[in-house]
């Protein structure tokens, strides 16, 4: 397993190709990649992401443990980033590897679920009208209960 | 102990962390002792439900004890992902 919560960007096919190349009994690698998206309405200039160090990398570390035990993961990859970043950046990615794609796929929604709502990260946005930031929304603490 | 605000908390608070001596048993407690401080503490307490505690880097509930404990977080809940 690997957890990274970073300012500087990611190079997601380096880091897709790496941690597919380290398991070969596993058929099956899922990659799912959150990027800063636009607002219709009202132009986004930037979104800041604060996050509480120390536990941050705790929170998802635990989660991603718990993917990887009960999907029978072969590996499992956490990238967050924090900071200041602008529309079509990529702030996120998760990856995981398992025998066949099912248990892949459901173990990436699990941590994408989780992480939405149990990571402490807070985002901010930033327009041309001002600043706010960003509220938990309810479906994302009703995806949970699916797990 | 040390006590960290994070987002919103922290902007009506005014500052990232700071150390108090308290003798409050629960989170709960140590709440009720911010809140009498000053308005601004009392401001950033007013709604528990729109809050998140963390005790000790793990999340936690209001009525969690302190005892042996050195850091407590006051957050919104997350919009990490």
């Amino acid at each position: 397993m690997r957890v990274v919560v970073q300012e500087q960007p990611f190079d997601i096919g380096a880091e897709t190709t790496a941690f597919a190349a380290g398991h070969k009994e596993m058929g099956a690698i899922v990659t799912f990649t959150g990027i800063v998206r636009d607002l219709p309405d009202d132009p986004l200039q930037a979104m800041e992401i604060e996050h509480y160090p120390g536990m941050t990398e705790a929170a998802l570390t635990e989660i991603a443990q718990i993917a990887i035990d009960r999907w029978t993961l072969g590996d499992a990859l956490v990238i967050h980033r924090y900071g200041r970043l602008v529309p079509g950046e990529m702030i996120m990615m998760v990856a995981t590897a398992s025998k066949h794609r099912k248990d892949a796929f459901e173990a990436a929604e699990y941590l994408m679920d989780y992480l939405k709502s149990r990571a402490p990260f807070w985002k901010r946005e930033i327009t041309d009208i001002g600043e706010s930031w960003v509220a938990s929304k309810a479906e994302d603490e009703d995806a949970l209960t699916r797990w | 102990m040390d006590i960290l605000y994070f987002a919103w908390v922290r902007e009506r608070i005014g500052i990232p962390r700071e150390q108090v001596e308290t003798s409050a048993a629960t989170v709960a407690d140590l709440v009720a002792e911010l809140r009498l401080r000053e308005e601004r503490y009392e401001l950033a307490f007013s709604d528990l439900t729109a809050l998140r505690v963390a005790v000790d880097q793990k999340l936690a509930d209001f009525d969690a004890p302190l005892d042996g404990v050195r850091e407590v977080a006051f957050f919104p809940p997350m919009t990490g992902g």
